[in-house]
């Protein structure tokens, strides 16, 4: 189904996901290991909780963590809508150019080096992200842009010997460490102090509203890099705008949650599926969409082995697979 | 497409690939022409046309429309003056017929990230023109060659341009719609102002339908001028290698080829 991107048709939209994402927040934050009635939860955002042992679960605990969620879950649906349109291939996902594997080469090394370095293991993880965006931005060009084919070659080749690199530090550290990094590679939202939500959520805001001014651009692009050129697109500039972006939100999704997988890939799909492929329409149902299901996803993860966790990443992988295999086959029939 | 009438000069360029040389080739037009560039495959006429076009910058010599160096345009405005349409491939994302069309608006959507209604009153236009209104709502993907080659046409005719540029418009075309987007870029070419050079391997739409002719071979322009002067049959069986009759086409007098076939 195609609704035809209009100012009023995006707003409608953006303003119906909103509004399911608020009602999908309020009911996660009274799930859990304590189940939170509504009423209490009402009572504690609008700060007349007090110290009630509700009001700690749900600002100091749940709250956090679900907009954490919103976050990752929008950055990570963003990127790989973003990808997709740069690499002109609907099956792109954030982490096929080595960013995940760098930020995780990075988050390794810092616990390897231990102490206090350990503990700023985000930090060490997004600059080794960053290092990888650059090296494969250098590796990948072509004539003076980022030519699709080269691109995927040079982050398929970066991240495949990333993982080799990987495996090899695992040897490297003590057991337990082995087991937090493990949990961290499959996506954990428990880690992040409200205090770094504040950094994090500025610049994933900023850099969605980046992507989405380039909007029309990418839609251009889809036809092909030479029909966007004699269509007035700057091709180069708007490759490299739309890659650094992408990379930045994959970055930061991953150093601050671990490799949450099938979001950046099933989020793009379905959005397409329900408003189509303007990006100007797109875009904004990828980064809501993508915010409700993780945000779904982490709190069934929290909630099915209640008192213990599952990693979310385990979750949208076992939710994810079956939802992938039936679009395959509804694209393939 | 102006009221006023825009003028294109191509003054001598040259290109040279590492295995081809297009050599120094110059022509004119103005609003209301057609222009045919007719030649063997690997003569040079898409390298030309892509120099035509402002995309690829010739390694001598310039091309003008209206005193500007189309080569030193930025993408934007060159795209709004320029329309170029070649071969394209149906890709992997579904949109539908009308928004393919109306990327044909990029180029004039400036600061605003969204269509006004005068880009949309034109890419109306464009599909009424090249009877794709029927299709507004199917998607690309479902569309044969032929179709999609006339949504092509549609997105570069909703461009606006004041040149239009086509490599084969007709490739995929039966006999009826190739007369017709042939017929139809001759009637748009006076009535919008715009000029048109057509890259086309039909020798006798060219005939009936250009005002002038550029045959080529092997990168250097052999011929120019009417369908008259540039349609001798010594000539065109030379370069196509094979033997070539030219008589009359009986209803409208224009020059028409033909091949010589042996009695069977």
């Amino acid at each position: 189904m195609t609704l035809p991107a209009t100012p009023r048709n995006v707003m409608a939209v953006a303003l119906a996901m909103s509004l399911l994402l608020v009602l999908v927040v309020l009911v996660s934050l009274t799930l859990g290991a304590v189940h939170v009635p509504l009423s209490q939860v009402w009572r504690a955002l609008t700060a007349r909780g007090g110290g009630s042992e509700a009001a700690i679960i749900v600002l100091d605990i749940r709250l956090p963590r679900i907009l954490l969620a919103i976050l990752v879950g929008a950055a990570l649906s963003v990127a790989g809508t973003g990808l997709q349109a740069l690499l002109r291939n609907p099956l792109a996902d954030p982490y096929v150019l080595g960013i995940s594997s760098g930020a995780a080469v990075g988050a390794i090394f810092a616990l390897w080096l231990g102490g206090r370095i350990a503990s700023a293991s985000p930090l060490a993880a997004f600059i080794g992200a960053m290092i990888t965006m650059l090296w494969v931005y250098l590796l990948g060009r072509s004539g003076g842009r980022l030519a699709s084919y080269t691109l995927i070659l040079a982050g398929v080749i970066t991240a495949s010997f990333l993982s080799a690199i990987i495996l090899f530090m695992l040897t490297l550290l003590s057991t337990r460490d082995v087991r937090g990094i493990a949990f961290w590679l499959m996506g954990d939202l428990s880690v992040t102090p409200l205090a770094e939500l504040r950094l994090l959520a500025p610049v994933v805001i900023l850099a969605i509203a980046g992507l989405y001014l380039l909007a029309k651009d990418l839609n251009v692009l889809l036809l092909g890099a030479e029909e966007a050129a004699h269509l007035g697109v700057n091709v180069a500039r708007v490759e490299a705008a739309v890659y650094i972006l992408a990379s930045l939100l994959t970055g930061l999704a991953v150093s601050t949650s671990g490799a949450i997988g099938y979001l950046g890939l099933l989020v793009p799909h379905l959005g397409r599926m329900l408003v189509g492929n303007d990006h100007r329409m797109l875009l904004p149902t990828a980064a809501l969409g993508g915010a409700i299901l993780l945000v779904l996803s982490d709190t069934l993860a929290r909630t099915a082995l209640a008192p213990s966790e599952l990693p979310v990443g385990a979750v949208t992988a076992v939710a994810g697979a079956p939802v992938f295999i039936y679009l395959l086959r509804k694209t393939a029939g | 497409m102006t009221e006023s009438l825009h003028h294109l000069r191509v003054e001598g360029v040259s290109f040279r690939y590492p295995h081809f040389e297009l050599a120094s080739t110059s022509f004119e037009a103005h609003s209301g022409e057609v222009l045919a560039i007719i030649g063997p495959n690997g003569s040079g006429k898409s390298t030309l046309l892509e120099i035509v076009s402002g995309h690829l910058g010739p390694q001598a010599g310039k091309v003008t429309l209206d005193s500007a160096d189309l080569h030193r345009l930025p993408p934007r405005p060159l795209a709004r003056l320029v329309g170029l349409a070649r071969q394209e491939t149906i890709l992997l994302f579904s949109f539908e017929v009308r928004e393919f069309v109306r990327q044909g608006r990029h180029p004039h959507l400036g600061r605003s990230l969204f269509e006004s209604p005068e880009d949309e009153r034109w890419v109306d236009w464009a599909m009424e023109k090249t009877r794709l209104a029927e299709f507004a709502g199917r998607r690309v993907l479902e569309m044969s060659s032929g179709e999609f080659q006339r949504a092509v046409l549609a997105r570069t005719l909703a461009q606006r341009p004041q040149l239009v540029l086509l490599d084969e418009p007709t490739a995929n075309l039966d006999i009826g719609y190739q007369i017709e987007m042939f017929r139809l870029l001759r009637q748009l070419a006076i009535s919008e102002r715009f000029i048109a050079v057509v890259v086309t391997h039909e020798l006798n739409l060219a005939s009936e339908l250009a005002d002038e002719l550029i045959l080529m071979e092997r990168g250097r322009c052999l011929a120019k001028g009417t369908a008259e002067e540039v349609l001798q049959p010594e000539l065109l069986s030379r370069v196509f290698r094979t033997p070539i009759l030219v008589d009359r086409n009986p209803s409208s007098g224009r020059p028409r080829v033909t091949w010589v076939t042996a009695p069977h």
